[in-house]
């Protein structure tokens, strides 16, 4: 009776025997010569799908006007709580966005917000969308609750700054249908009369005058 | 902690203050700290692909003791909070916090009994990142604001002031009940 110990795996013998030690690091010679795979982020920006939830964006229409509502269906449908809204009345003097009431108010609490997107479903007027960035990283909390003027996009090409009067002979179906393409002359007149200042007023100032002259 | 204690403050120690805040930047080791799926992606983040190793913070130090940064990756719960502060506690100085994910920030969606509705409430914490969870380039992110903050750190007599500065407006700031919000 021997209990000789007996290796079930057969014995190498040769240059298998000898490379035997190091056959482990054959994968990790390998992928020397594979591709990198990692991302060089801060270097080269982060590569996010088209439709990636980041950070939200206050749409406007084409002539500059909000499309907020103030009708705080988005607060409603956010599961977190993370949306406050205030809605106010637009009066002739101070139109902000097609029909009665434009959004007064409008935050949104980045450290309670999940990115979910069911705001953006809720919105009536596509309003509230979501763009690709995501850098919102900050030292305090307060800074983490973005403020309509954070939110709000950017000023387009041939837009005219709100709060100023719906294109003449026009209602918010119309803006809500896409029917409002751009600014119109006696939008350029009210804003040039209330606020003179008001720097998208030159582009437009230029071109009514032209439009004069011709 | 030395001559920077000792030494008088300001222009002696600028050219010391600026080397240490490299050095402190380039070397940041964060403690193992994942409370939920948060977790899953600060381990993304430490794999191959996106690779935290490129700023010197490859190895996530499963012992306090040697670590620097505490990522609280997730919700604290209220059972996890002293946990939370005695990992916290056992760092040692200097030290820092990132709060990741809308959880550990605030509470997130949970705002109920069960969740420390952020966790600045047991930590000093010293980056806030949102998300649910935050994309590991989103973390990356946070980090490299963190390293900008860590840069700049004054040094000895001058972190002490900052550390007296900050905790004099803490005490004079509203506090969280008596501030009212935009509700008329």
């Amino acid at each position: 009776m021997s209990d000789a110990y007996e290796p079930q795996i057969p014995e190498r013998k040769g240059l298998a025997a000898v490379l035997a030690p190091v056959a482990g690091f054959g994968v990790t010679f390998s992928s020397l010569f594979k591709p990198v795979v990692t991302e060089q982020y801060p270097r080269e920006p982060a590569r996010v799908k088209p439709r990636y939830h980041g950070r939200h964006q206050l749409n406007r229409y084409p002539d500059g006007l909000e499309k907020c509502i103030g009708c705080e269906l988005c607060a409603w449908a956010c599961p977190a709580d993370a949306i406050y809204v205030e809605g106010a009345d637009n009066t002739p003097e101070a139109q902000f966005s097609p029909g009665e009431r434009y959004g007064r108010v409008y935050q949104i609490n980045y450290l309670r917000c999940i990115f979910c997107g069911l705001c953006i479903e809720a919105c009536p007027t596509r309003a509230l969308t979501m763009t690709n960035e995501f850098e919102l990283a900050g030292p305090d909390r307060e800074g983490l609750i973005y403020e309509k003027q954070d939110l709000l996009a950017p000023m387009g090409e041939n837009m005219l700054a709100a709060p100023h009067p719906m294109v003449p002979g026009t209602d918010h179906h119309d803006y809500y249908r896409g029917e409002v393409t751009g600014v119109h002359p006696e939008q350029v007149e009210w804003v040039a009369e209330k606020r003179p200042d008001d720097p998208t007023l030159a582009q437009h100032r230029s071109t009514t005058q032209q439009g004069a002259a011709r | 902690m030395g001559i920077e204690e000792a030494a008088p403050s300001g222009f002696l120690l600028t050219t010391v203050e600026k080397i240490a805040g490299l050095s402190r930047k380039g070397s940041l080791w964060p403690v193992t700290f994942g409370l939920a799926c948060c977790a899953i992606e600060m381990m993304a983040t430490g794999a191959p692909r996106f690779d935290i190793s490129r700023f010197g913070m490859e190895v996530f130090r499963a012992s306090p003791r040697q670590a620097d940064l505490m990522i609280v990756a997730g919700r604290v719960s209220q059972k996890m909070a002293p946990v939370v502060r005695q990992v916290y506690d056992q760092m040692a100085e200097p030290k820092w916090v990132l709060s990741m994910g809308v959880c550990a920030s605030s509470g997130g969606m949970f705002n109920n009994y069960a969740i420390v509705q952020g966790v600045d409430h047991i930590v000093p914490v010293d980056i806030y990142l949102p998300g649910c969870p935050p994309r590991p380039e989103m973390l990356i992110n946070a980090i490299l604001e963190l390293h900008e903050q860590i840069k700049n750190a004054p040094l000895g007599a001058n972190r002490v002031e900052m550390a007296q500065a900050a905790e004099a407006a803490a005490l004079a700031a509203t506090p969280t009940h008596q501030q009212i919000g935009l509700l008329r």
